[in-house]
C-alpha cells in the first residue's frame, strides 16, 4: 500500500475496489416485463448499483454492490421489483 | 536598498507575510497578538497586500480555515498566542497530519488559570509534539526573518510540515526594536510561490482526510516523522542561503562562549540576552560560563546540542515552562541527549520567569551559584523554581 | 453500478441508509465543478477509508465542527487565486456536526458572507459514534442517551428550530428538504448554488439502524414526514422573510403523526402512551399553523 503524503487519495471513486456485494441477504430482481423504464430506482439507490444504458435492456443491478436494502423494490411505482431470499 | 523601520514584534511578522505574499490569512485577535492582524488588515485595506483576510468567529475556525486554504494551494498564514493557540489544539495536528505548510506567528503567553497576559512558553510548549515545526525569536529583526525562512522551509517538498514562529509575549510582541525589511524582490528571488504537491482540484478530483486504520496510521505518524527529521537539513540550507541573501546568520542552536566553558546555561527566546549579559559578567570575574540559544526546538537540534554540551560539567537549562508534576520540558529532552553517553554533564533545570516575572541579569548569576553548590553536593538531579515565594503559599494539611 | 453517480458504489454505508441517498442527489444536482467539505461522522468514515474514497469531486474532511471554516478557507483560496468562478463549494455536516459542535462555524460562515452552500443531513441523533441523542433529537425519540425508563419517555426537549436560526442570519438562500422529495431537494440545491454568497439547506436523511426501521422504508418515511406535518418543507430567499413559503403542502387533510412513528422502532415507546401521542400531535400542530399548513 502506498502511504500517500497526508493519507490524500490520489484516485477518486476507488471505493469500487469494496465489493460490498457480500453484505445482501435479500436479491432484488426486476422483471422487465412490469418495468416502465421511469428510471426511480437508478436514483433512489444508496449505493449507486443500478445503471440503465438503454430502454431496449432496462435498468441493471449491479450485485458486486447491491447490499439488498430494498428500497428500489419499496419505490418501485409498477411494483416490477422483487426481493428474493438470497441463497448462499 | 533594504529599509529600517522601528517596529514592534507582531508587525514585524505582519510585514513578513507581506514580503512572502501570503495569499490567504484568517485570523482571530487574541493578546498579544492582536497586532499581526490589524497590521494586516491594514495592508489590505490600503491595497499594499492582495490577499484574502477572513475574520474568524475563533482560532479553531482560524485554523480550519488555514488548513481549507492551504489544501486549496494557497500560501497560509496566522497568529495567535495561548488560550487562542489552546482552543487551535485540535486543528493544530490536522494541519501537521494532512501536510500542509501553514506559517503561524504565536506570541509566547501563559496559560490559564489563573488569567495571564504575560510572557511564558506553556502555549508552544504545549504544541511540542503536534508536528509543528518550533521557531523561537529572541529579538524583533528574528521574528521577521525566522517567519520569511519559515515559508520556504516549511513549504520545501521534503519536509511539507506548518511552523509556527514563537515571540515572547510584550518583551518582543510590543516592544519596538529597529528592524530591517527586505526589498520585496530580494524576497521574491528568496522565496519562489508555494507549489503544493497535491491540491483540492475540480479537474484532479482528490480525498484530503481520508479514514486511516491500525493498518496504516502508524506508517502515516513515521512519515510526519521522516519529515521532521529532514527538516533539519533543510533548515541548515535554509539558514545558509539567508545569510547569503541578506547577510544575517541562524543557527538551530547558537552558541555563545561556550568553548572552554565547564558551566553552559541554555535558553530560548527573549531571555537570551539577559543571558548573555550575565555570562559576561561573570566571565569578568573568571568564571567559565557559556550560553547555547535554542531556535528550533522542532526538530529537535540534538546533534548541535550534543556537540556543543559534550565537555561542560554542568549544563543549566532555563525554562520558562513548566510540565507539572515532572519539571522544565526541555530539560529531560536535553538529559536524553546524553542518556547514553559514557562521559556526560550534569544537566540542572531552572523554572524561571512564569507568566511574565522578570528575568534580570542577578537572577542568572544566582542560577549559576545554585547549579555550582549543587554540582560540589554532586547532586543527581535538580528542578529549581528561580524567585518562587513557597512560604505564602496555601496548604491545606 | 451507476459510473455517472459522483458518490461511487462500494462505500459501507449501512443497507437502506438515507444520507447516502441525500449525498448522491446533491452531487448528481450540483455537478462535478464542486468541492466538498465535510465533518466528521458518518458519511465521512463510510466513504474515505484510506486508501480508497468514493467521492469523485475534491474533497476535504478536517474535524467533527469546522466544515463551514474550512470551507471558508477554501472559499478565500480560490478568490485569492482568482479560480473562484464555475466552482461550487459544499460544506457538508451531519446534525451533530451542524446543530450542535459546528453551530458556531456555521453562524461565522454566513455571518461573513463566503459563497459557500452548508448542507446539513438531518438524521436526528450522533449515528456515528452509537445513537446518542444530539439537539437535532425530536421529543419522545429514544436514544441511547435518552432511553426510555421508569422516569423517561425518552428525549424529554423538542427539537432545536436549525434552519430558523440560520434564516435569522438573512443569508442568500435558506430551506428544508427531504430526501423523500427529492426532485424538491435538487430544485432546492441548484437555487442555493445559483445565488452568490452563503447558503443553507437542511436535509431529513432517514437512519434505518438508529431510528429501527425495515432499511427499505427510508424513502417511505422521508415522504411520511412530510406528509404528515412532522417535518415543514421550506425555503427563504435573498435574507427576505417576505419569501418564505413552503414548498411541499401536506395532503388535506393531514395524516396524523402517529402514522409517522409507529414504524419506527425509536418511538415504540409511545405507543401505548395516549398523552404522549396527543403532545407529540399538538406540537406538529402548532408548528403547521405557524407555516400556515392546516
Amino acid at each position: 500500500m502506498k502511504i500517500t503524503i497526508g493519507a490524500t487519495v490520489t484516485e477518486a471513486g476507488s471505493s469500487v475496489r469494496n465489493k460490498t456485494g457480500g453484505w445482501r441477504n435479500m436479491r432484488p430482481v426486476t422483471d422487465l416485463a412490469k418495468c416502465k423504464r421511469c428510471g426511480i430506482c437508478i436514483i433512489v439507490c444508496p449505493d449507486a448499483v443500478i445503471s440503465m444504458k438503454t430502454r431496449e435492456e432496462g435498468p441493471k443491478t449491479d450485485y458486486d454492490y447491491c447490499k439488498g436494502c430494498g428500497i428500489c423494490a419499496n419505490e418501485c411505482p409498477f411494483k416490477a421489483i422483487e426481493m428474493q431470499q438470497e441463497e448462499r | 536598498m533594504a529599509m529600517k523601520m522601528v517596529l514592534r514584534g507582531n508587525m514585524a511578522t505582519a510585514y513578513a507575510a507581506k514580503l512572502a505574499r501570503v495569499e490567504v490569512i484568517p485570523a482571530y485577535p487574541i493578546t498579544p497578538s492582536t497586532l499581526f492582524p490589524e497590521k494586516i488588515s491594514e495592508f489590505v485595506a490600503n491595497g499594499e497586500l492582495k490577499c484574502q483576510f477572513i475574520k474568524c468567529e475563533s482560532e479553531h475556525s482560524a485554523m480550519s480555515a488555514c488548513i481549507g486554504a492551504s489544501a486549496t494551494g494557497a500560501r497560509v498564514a496566522t497568529a495567535t498566542s495561548s488560550q487562542g493557540l489552546a482552543l487551535m489544539h485540535e486543528v493544530v495536528f490536522i494541519a501537521a497530519g494532512l501536510r500542509l505548510p501553514i506559517v503561524m506567528a504565536i506570541g509566547n503567553r501563559a496559560l490559564s488559570a489563573p488569567i495571564n497576559i504575560w510572557c511564558d512558553h506553556q502555549d508552544t510548549i504545549a504544541e511540542r509534539d503536534s508536528g509543528w515545526l518550533q521557531f523561537y525569536a529572541e529579538k524583533n529583526q528574528e521574528t521577521l526573518d525566522l517567519m520569511l525562512m519559515a515559508f520556504k522551509i516549511c513549504e520545501d517538498h521534503r519536509v511539507l510540515l506548518p511552523g509556527m514562529v514563537g515571540m515572547d509575549a510584550f518583551v518582543l510582541t510590543h516592544t519596538m526594536e529597529c528592524v530591517d525589511i527586505p526589498e520585496q524582490e530580494e524576497v521574491d528571488r528568496f522565496l519562489p510561490p508555494y507549489k503544493p504537491v497535491y491540491k483540492l482540484d475540480v479537474n484532479n478530483p482528490m480525498t484530503f482526510g481520508a479514514f486511516s486504520s491500525p493498518d496504516n496510521y502508524m506508517e502515516f505518524r513515521y512519515a510526519v516523522h521522516m519529515a521532521m527529521e529532514s527538516a533539519v537539513k533543510v533548515i541548515d540550507e535554509v539558514f545558509e542561503e539567508f545569510e547569503k541573501k541578506f547577510g544575517r546568520n541562524y543557527q538551530r542552536v547558537v552558541p555563545f562562549m561556550v568553548e572552554d566553558a565547564e558551566v553552559i546555561l541554555v535558553t530560548i527566546g527573549s531571555m537570551t540576552g539577559t543571558a548573555r549579559e550575565a555570562v559576561r559578567l561573570l566571565r569578568s570575574k573568571g568564571k567559565k560560563v557559556g550560553l547555547l540559544k535554542i531556535t528550533t526546538l522542532r526538530p529537535f537540534p540534538k546533534d548541535l546540542l550534543k556537540k556543543y554540551l559534550k565537555d561542560a560539567k554542568v549544563v543549566v537549562v532555563l525554562e520558562r515552562n513548566i510540565s507539572l508534576g515532572f519539571g522544565g520540558a526541555v530539560y529531560p529532552e536535553i538529559a536524553a541527549v546524553f542518556a547514553n553517553a559514557a562521559r556526560r554533564p550534569k544537566i540542572y533545570d531552572f523554572i524561571i520567569g512564569l507568566g511574565g516575572r522578570d528575568i534580570v541579569v542577578e537572577d542568572i548569576v544566582k542560577v549559576y551559584e545554585i547549579a555550582m553548590d549543587a554540582l560540589k553536593a554532586k547532586k543527581a538531579e535538580m528542578v529549581e523554581w528561580i524567585g518562587v515565594r513557597k512560604d505564602e503559599i496555601e496548604v491545606i494539611k | 453500478m451507476n459510473e455517472e453517480s459522483l458518490f461511487a458504489s462500494g462505500h459501507t454505508a449501512c443497507a437502506g441508509c438515507g444520507a447516502t441517498i441525500a449525498l448522491r442527489l446533491l452531487l448528481a444536482a450540483a455537478g462535478k465543478n464542486t468541492i466538498v467539505c465535510q465533518v466528521t461522522g458518518c458519511m465521512e468514515v463510510v466513504s474515505t477509508g484510506y486508501p480508497n474514497t468514493a467521492w469523485k469531486v475534491p474533497y476535504i474532511h478536517v474535524a467533527f465542527e469546522n466544515a463551514a471554516a474550512v470551507a471558508s478557507g477554501v472559499d478565500a483560496a480560490l478568490k485569492a487565486k482568482g479560480e473562484r468562478e464555475g466552482k461550487n463549494i459544499i460544506a457538508l455536516g451531519g446534525d451533530g456536526g451542524t446543530y450542535d459542535i459546528g453551530l458556531q462555524a456555521l453562524s461565522g460562515m454566513l455571518e461573513r458572507g463566503h459563497d459557500v452552500l452548508y448542507v446539513c443531513y438531518d438524521n436526528e441523533a450522533y449515528m456515528n459514534t452509537g445513537i446518542q441523542r444530539s439537539s437535532a433529537t425530536p421529543y419522545g425519540a429514544s436514544t441511547t442517551t435518552s432511553p426510555p425508563g421508569k422516569f423517561s419517555i425518552g428525549e424529554d426537549t423538542p427539537k432545536k428550530p436549525l434552519a430558523e436560526i440560520v434564516a435569522a442570519h438573512r443569508p442568500s438562500y435558506v430551506a428544508t428538504a427531504s430526501v423523500g422529495y427529492y426532485q424538491d431537494f435538487q430544485t432546492k440545491v441548484k437555487k442555493a448554488l445559483s445565488k452568490k454568497g452563503p447558503s443553507f439547506i437542511l436535509v431529513y436523511t432517514p437512519c434505518p439502524t438508529g431510528w429501527r426501521t425495515p432499511s427499505e422504508k427510508t424513502m417511505e418515511i422521508a415522504k411520511l414526514a412530510v406528509d404528515t406535518g412532522y417535518l415543514i418543507l421550506w425555503e427563504m430567499e435573498n435574507g427576505d422573510r417576505n419569501t418564505l413559503k413552503v414548498t411541499k403542502m401536506p395532503p388535506k387533510p393531514r395524516k396524523p403523526v402517529e402514522e409517522y412513528l409507529k414504524i419506527q422502532g425509536r418511538f415504540r415507546h409511545l405507543m401505548n402512551k395516549p398523552e404522549e401521542l396527543k403532545k407529540i400531535q399538538e406540537l406538529v400542530d402548532a408548528e403547521c399553523k405557524r407555516y400556515g399548513i392546516e
